[in-house]
């Protein structure tokens, strides 16, 4: 969905992960604002990435916090990543014949190992061992992340390497950039930095 | 719009099932002129053949959305029941609900009725649903499994029609495929010979169909229960790699902010005795 922009990236590192987004919100080739926040923190140990229609993705997010909350309220405790890509699956599927225009990247730790999901606007969902990308500028950020993911990164290595896959990426895509959010959760918490970017 | 009415009531009555919320708004936006984003589908190569006492299935390992590959190792081969899995070709979205579906109303057939399942009921609880939806869920399907009759092997077309057949292909690397069964398929054929045929067909599939690619991954089903063959043949592995490093300081950053997890946080609140006078 070329409208908003967006680009989100997910990495796998060694019992860490690290999910990233750019920071622009605009109406196709009009910037609005660069301070959107394209990634959310679900609980302790699974965050999403939303991208594709923004008014889809608040919703969706509205949706995934009520839902998240209510089962908390049940059951006493949170939900792990697995469960939670599983809720977003078939929430997205119940609109097969009318989709939000929204593909969630998932990323999180089940039982302290990295787990990525990444999903259609149907909620197809693709499970991988090292990264999982979504938004418009996808084609840039596959053939970089092929070329510089190594498994096991410790989080900082982590954290540089999915801030040149980003950076890189949204430099050849108008409709995203404008700075960089990077989430790199471990066991210990959650380390979040925002990085300067071209600013055209 | 009388759409929508019907969707509240599906909710009222907790009936589950499509909601149509956003269909029109959709519609109006395709209209406008906005590029709809491509559900994610599998270009695929599924087959299943038969062999003296059970069923061998195979699938290659790519999933496309438009011309990119989004996944390059992904599960084709789906589960129905214990004796009964399923290949799925076409939206993948698609076809992993509509398996799903089965499989658990299967297994509440199979809780029912203490037995275990057919592999004919599953296939007719599938050309059901996919018959009511006119072709609109796009799932093309390849059915295998052992049960009291024997080894059977079935396909489903989107639309709801079906086949029974010794050996059958789906997708869009189906004639590949074909043409290897159709030139060494031979009647009563052991395990082995099976497994081979079956990774020559899918070999032919990932290596001229484009929209197949990736790996071999296999299921063989007989009565003595089934065997996953996950990654059965891995021939398109990176072959040359060299890693680099970013030095740690490369990205410049803006701010910085740790937040320790909730569970690992204790809230300490000051206690004074109480005061008793």
């Amino acid at each position: 969905m070329q409208y908003n922009g967006a680009a989100v990236i997910a990495m796998a590192g060694k019992d860490c992960i690290a999910i990233a987004s750019d920071r622009r919100y605009g109406l196709r080739n009009q910037t609005i604002g660069c301070e959107m926040q394209k990634t959310f923190q679900i609980n302790d140990t699974t965050f999403v990435g939303l991208t594709g229609l923004m008014s889809d993705a608040q919703t969706l997010e509205q949706k995934f916090r009520f839902r998240t909350n209510m089962y908390r309220l049940r059951e006493e405790r949170d939900m792990s990543p697995r469960v939670f890509s599983n809720m977003v699956s078939s929430l997205l599927y119940e609109k097969r014949f009318g989709p939000y225009f929204c593909e969630p990247v998932i990323a999180g730790l089940e039982n302290g190992k990295p787990y990525l999901c990444g999903m259609d606007l149907l909620g197809a969902q693709v499970y991988t061992d090292d990264f999982i990308l979504a938004g418009d500028c996808t084609e840039a950020m596959y053939g970089l992340c092929e070329s510089m993911y190594r498994p096991d990164l410790e989080p900082d290595e982590l954290f540089e390497l999915v801030s040149q896959c980003l950076l890189s990426g949204v430099d050849r895509d108008c409709l995203a950039g404008w700075g960089c959010t990077v989430h790199v959760l471990t066991p210990q918490g959650v380390t979040t930095r925002h990085l300067k970017g071209r600013m055209d | 719009m009388r759409r929508s009415s019907g969707d509240k009531l599906r909710d009222a009555l907790g009936l589950g099932g499509f909601s149509f919320d956003n269909a029109r708004r959709n519609q109006v936006l395709a209209l406008k002129g906005h590029m709809i984003p491509k559900a994610r589908k599998t270009g695929t190569t599924i087959v299943g053949v038969i062999y003296e006492g059970g069923v061998v299935l195979g699938a290659d390992t790519r999933a496309t959305e438009g011309d990119t590959v989004a996944d390059k190792n992904c599960e084709k081969i789906h589960y129905i029941a214990d004796n009964i899995w399923c290949c799925g070709a076409g939206t993948s979205a698609d076809t992993e609900s509509t398996t799903a579906l089965i499989s658990s109303q299967l297994e509440l057939h199979r809780m029912s009725t203490g037995k275990q399942p057919r592999v004919v009921t599953a296939c007719t609880m599938l050309k059901r649903m996919l018959f009511r939806y006119q072709g609109h869920v796009s799932a093309a399907l390849v059915l295998g499994g052992v049960d009291c009759t024997g080894p059977s092997l079935y396909t489903v077309y989107p639309h709801g029609s079906t086949d029974s057949l010794p050996y059958v292909t789906m997708g869009s690397g189906s004639l590949a495929a074909m043409a290897v069964f159709e030139s060494e398929y031979k009647s009563k054929m052991t395990l082995e010979e099976a497994k081979a045929l079956v990774h020559a067909a899918i070999m032919a599939g990932i290596n001229n169909d484009l929209g197949s690619g990736g790996s071999v991954d296999m299921m063989v089903i007989n009565k003595d229960g089934n065997t996953p063959l996950r990654n059965y043949d891995r021939p398109n592995l990176r072959k040359f790699r060299q890693d680099y490093i970013f030095p740690r300081g490369t990205a410049t950053i803006l701010s910085e902010k740790f937040t320790p997890l909730s569970s690992l946080v204790t809230i300490e609140t000051e206690t004074s005795a109480m005061q008793v006078s």
